[in-house]
């Protein structure tokens, strides 16, 4: 790769960067969408009022899961573009994870 | 299944291997078994010839994305490299992630492509096989014929052990690949029946060593395996799930990953990257899908492994 590109690349390293910081922030208490991208659940904590409804949406180019680290719930395999919803009842603090890319974790706070 | 049965354990095997990427050689590798013996005595008291077989991995029938808009076409392709082979194959191994989405007709697509190169196959599931609402069920119906928990099993053929393991499974929340208590319980007892000559392969999707951890490329219990494989002389262990060729040596025993037959992902802790299909220009594809053949041959002969990729 050259010096040239590997500059572009960095550059849009870091735009897309700030883009997800500002897409975290924008979405502080009381989103209910969740993003996943790039093998991350965006923001990775939400919280939210009980009774609301959670919808994970996956934007990458290879199948993801929603797995409760309890079992409370879980998703079938969502494909590229393909959402899942779960309506939160309790409060608590629900750890979840993809069970193809367990790697990838996330924390719903139900108030 | 008769011609993969039980041989003698007391064979002496040799084992070498040497893999090419693309045309250059990369890496080679003398897996050492401490034991001397001429070459006419290892040939006679080898029962069967010395053979080769083939590995294909990550066909994720059902991907369709621009740049591979049918996974279907380039498994086509790898499988038909197989058939062309100067020297036909005893079997192939699949080692997982043969459907993209655990779909029936995925697998059946699979199926049919895999059917033409007239050898038998052994499989086991990548996390893309389970996802059906039985978690493998679907697969283990299919392919899980006489193998034990979540579909691990093992053969014998030409006096080389073959252990296919399972580690998609079960994952836990910020772990890696994991095999379980029970299949390391089943694999202390099957390696137990076999002695320290007898060279042993082992399969299973997600990389048994610690390739990248930080992208859940690696198996929880690796260590554990590891160890009951440590007394053999000689032990490959054939890994698919990251798209791409690495390899390792540790003491006696080669770790290899292989090429998908569908579409490649970026080198280990790439920045910016994850651990997902890498977009590649039409032109450069089929230079980063690929298919291995791997040969065992009597000591001093050439025994080589390689990676042949679709281009």
């Amino acid at each position: 790769m050259s010096r040239l590109r590997l500059a572009a690349c960095a550059a849009a390293i870091a735009t897309l960067g700030f883009g997800a910081i500002g897409a975290a922030l924008a979405a502080a208490p009381g989103a209910t969408a969740i993003d996943i991208d790039n093998f991350t659940f965006s923001p990775p904590t939400i919280t939210v009022a009980a009774g609301t409804t959670v919808k994970w949406t996956n934007d990458d180019d290879i199948p993801h899961t929603v797995r409760a680290v309890d079992g409370s719930f879980h998703s079938k395999a969502m494909d590229t573009a393909d959402s899942y919803a779960f309506t939160f009842t309790k409060p608590g603090v629900y750890s979840y994870f993809c069970s193809l890319h367990p790697k990838m974790v996330g924390k719903v706070v139900v108030k | 299944m008769s011609e993969f049965e039980a041989d003698g354990e007391s064979r002496r095997g040799f084992l070498k291997c040497m893999t090419w990427a693309g045309t250059g050689l990369v890496w080679t590798l003398a897996g050492g078994v401490p034991a001397s013996i001429g070459l006419e005595a290892a040939a006679a008291t080898r029962k069967t010839a010395p053979f080769s077989f083939v590995q294909v991995s990550d066909s994720h029938i059902g991907f369709a994305k621009p740049f591979n808009p049918d996974a279907r076409a380039t498994y086509r392709e790898a499988i038909a490299k197989i058939a062309a082979m100067p020297v036909k194959p005893d079997f192939i191994i699949h080692t997982g992630d043969v459907s993209q989405l655990s779909k029936d007709d995925q697998f059946d697509d699979a199926d049919q492509i895999i059917k033409s190169a007239g050898v038998t196959v052994f499989h086991v599931p990548g996390e893309h096989d389970v996802l059906d609402d039985g978690q493998g069920k679907a697969f283990l119906d299919r392919y899980g014929k006489g193998t034990k928990g979540a579909g691990w099993y093992s053969f014998n053929h030409s006096g080389v052990h073959f252990v296919a393991l399972v580690n998609v499974v079960n994952l836990k929340a910020g772990g890696l690949g994991s095999l379980g208590a029970d299949q390391l319980a089943w694999l202390k007892d099957d390696l137990a029946a076999h002695g320290p000559s007898t060279p042993i392969v082992v399969f299973a999707h997600i990389p048994l060593w610690a390739l990248y951890p930080d992208w859940g490329w690696g198996t929880d219990e690796s260590a554990q395996a590891l160890a009951l494989l440590k007394r053999f002389g000689s032990v490959t262990v054939l890994n698919g799930h990251i798209h791409q060729v690495q390899q390792k040596v540790e003491g006696h025993v080669a770790f290899y990953t292989a090429r998908s037959t569908a579409f490649p992902q970026p080198a280990p802790g790439t920045p910016g990257a994850s651990p997902g299909p890498m977009a590649v220009p039409a032109d450069k594809l089929r230079s980063v899908l690929g298919v291995r053949e791997i040969s065992f041959v009597a000591r001093g002969q050439t025994l080589p492994l390689v990676d042949q990729t679709l281009a």
